[in-house]
């Protein structure tokens, strides 16, 4: 398939984007109050020139950092929960009510204690996205663990796999891993959606979220949209991204789109 | 070889209920013997292969192999289930290395032997495809080569052909019989199909609807290759489907 051909089979949705990118600058222009909706050009141009003064490459790796602390803590935590529950009785019995207990707080409610357990470090916000990133993983990683079919368990078990490590990481952990990299996916998501929080205290002078609060106080909005969509972009690759890696790698057994 | 002695198992359920599965059930088998299980459905047929297999523990009586009291799954007894057992991870290919690896047999070998026993089986072209990618039938044969790359002294077989159409099934039996003869293994099967069982094997036990007890045990002394079409072959099934009795008619396809 070719370039040419792939863009005509887009042609519906490359229109659709067009034609709000054509509306937005309109009713930018009409109202005409940059502080209230700044133009397309002007977030174009503001783009431009935070790529070339280099600026916004170290904000998107300071985010970036942020989000790699708190995601990579959430799965190196959230798996091995969401195993012991899911394949233990008993250590769900124990554990679920704490859980319970502490999933509904919304994870900026923590930012509080979070810096005053780590000060104003990375790791202060690591640990907000953490929060944000760390149940789903649970949970997704417990009902895949939890949804692994007897039939197969007592194959293992017949073929010579008898104790509870070898059928875990043999047999239950590889059928759960489409159930984990959905858990992983949503945890991303709310994980990206924490930065900007997080990064509301000043824990560096770069980072996406930093950058909207910055410029809203100096009435950049063009500055503060711009940030604004980059984080929506970065959003949306890293969910490709991750998906691509997936498909790819991991679940080559499945049909279909799984996550 | 294979020796059931007084087996009796109940299970509960969660609200306290009981339901007798087995009562007193007693069987001798011989090295190299194919014995078919056939009664009517619910009546603990998987159960009793599930207690062979190690599965499950009966409430009392005792089952030896060579001698030997089983305590639980082991290499000596392979297992083919009612249900699609593959693991769907796993290519055709590695599904069969899977009792290889546990055993820590090095890579190159148990490839080898894996592709022997897919040929075996008439799935070479498959090595490397994934489970969803093949047919109920090939799923069943590469089940069947997956156990018996164990090499298992004892093949238990859960209506393995259920879920197939006609000519398939006759194929699988025709391919089940040669590895039989070939390998010389002791085989029990379960089936619902009279035809199967009289086509397939030594011996034919017939359960009773639950508590499942052993009702009757026909020999079946028909020369193989088996015609199924023989008169004698026919006078086989007509005892055995008035043994089984009318509510099983139904069942049989
Ligand atoms: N885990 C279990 N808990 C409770 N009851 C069970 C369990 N497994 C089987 N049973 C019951 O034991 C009886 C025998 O079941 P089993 O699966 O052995 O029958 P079956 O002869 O294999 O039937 P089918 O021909 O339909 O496969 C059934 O009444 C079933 O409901
Ligand atoms: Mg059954």
């Amino acid at each position: 398939m070719d370039i040419g051909q792939g863009l005509r089979k887009r042609t519906l949705e490359l229109t659709s984007i067009a034609t709000a990118i054509v509306i937005w600058e309109i009713v930018a222009r009409i109202i005409d109050i940059k502080y209230i909706l700044p133009s397309f050009t002007s977030v174009v141009s503001a783009f431009i020139e935070l790529v070339l003064e280099g600026e916004l490459y170290r904000d998107i790796l300071t985010s970036l950092n942020y989000f790699v602390i708190g995601i990579g803590l959430a799965i190196l935590v959230g798996m091995p929960i969401g195993t012991l529950m899911g394949w233990f009785k008993s250590i769900d019995r124990a554990v679920d009510p704490i859980i319970e207990m502490i999933r509904p707080i919304p994870p900026l409610a923590w930012i509080t204690f979070a810096i005053m357990w780590f000060g104003l470090t990375q790791y202060a916000a690591g640990f907000v996205i953490f929060i944000g990133a760390v149940f789903p993983i649970i949970i997704n990683t417990y009902t895949g663990f939890k949804n692994t079919p007897r039939v197969l368990v007592e194959s293992g078990k017949v073929l010579g796999c008898v104790n509870n490590i070898d059928i875990i990481y043999r047999i239950a952990l590889p059928f759960a891993l489409p159930s984990i990299a959905t858990g992983i996916r949503v945890g991303m998501g709310v994980g990206w959606m924490c930065v900007v929080a997080a990064e509301l205290f000043a824990v560096s002078k770069y980072g996406l979220g930093w950058k909207i609060w910055f410029w809203n106080d100096l009435h950049h909005m063009d500055l503060v949209l711009t940030y604004m969509l980059v984080l929506g972009m970065i959003a949306l690759i890293i969910d490709r991204v991750f998906r691509h890696i997936v498909q790819e790698w991991w679940l080559k057994w499945q049909s279909g789109v799984v996550v | 070889m294979l020796s059931i002695k007084n087996i009796n198992k109940t299970y509960h359920s969660e609200e306290g209920d009981e339901v007798l599965a087995l009562s007193d059930i007693n069987l001798e088998m011989k090295d190299k013997e194919f014995v078919c299980f056939i009664g009517p459905s619910g009546c603990g047929k998987t159960t009793m292969l599930r207690i062979i297999a190690g599965l499950e523990k009966p409430d009392s009586g005792t089952i030896t192999v060579h001698g030997e009291p089983i305590k639980g799954p082991g290499p000596d007894r392979g297992m083919v289930f009612q249900e699609y057992s593959l693991f769907p991870w796993r290519t055709v290919l590695k599904n069969i290395t899977f009792s290889l690896e546990m055993k820590k047999i090095p890579k190159g070998q148990r490839e080898d032997i894996a592709r022997r026993h897919l040929e075996l089986v008439g799935l070479s072209k498959f090595a490397d495809s994934y489970p969803h990618e093949l047919s109920g039938g090939m799923k069943q044969r590469v089940a069947i080569a997956r156990a018996l790359v164990n090499d298992p002294k004892v093949l238990l077989m859960d209506e393995p052909f259920g879920a197939v159409d006609a000519q398939t099934r006759n194929r699988l039996q025709q391919e089940l019989l040669k590895i039989w003869e070939r390998d010389k293994k002791t085989l029990l099967f379960i089936t619902h199909s009279v035809d199967e069982a009289v086509y397939l094997a030594d011996r034919v036990v017939v359960f009773t609807s639950r508590p499942g007890r052993i009702k009757e045990i026909f020999k079946i002394d028909l020369p193989r290759p088996r015609d199924r079409t023989s008169v004698d072959a026919n006078t086989c099934r007509e005892s055995l489907l008035s043994s089984l009795g009318a509510e099983i008619n139904n069942a049989i396809d």
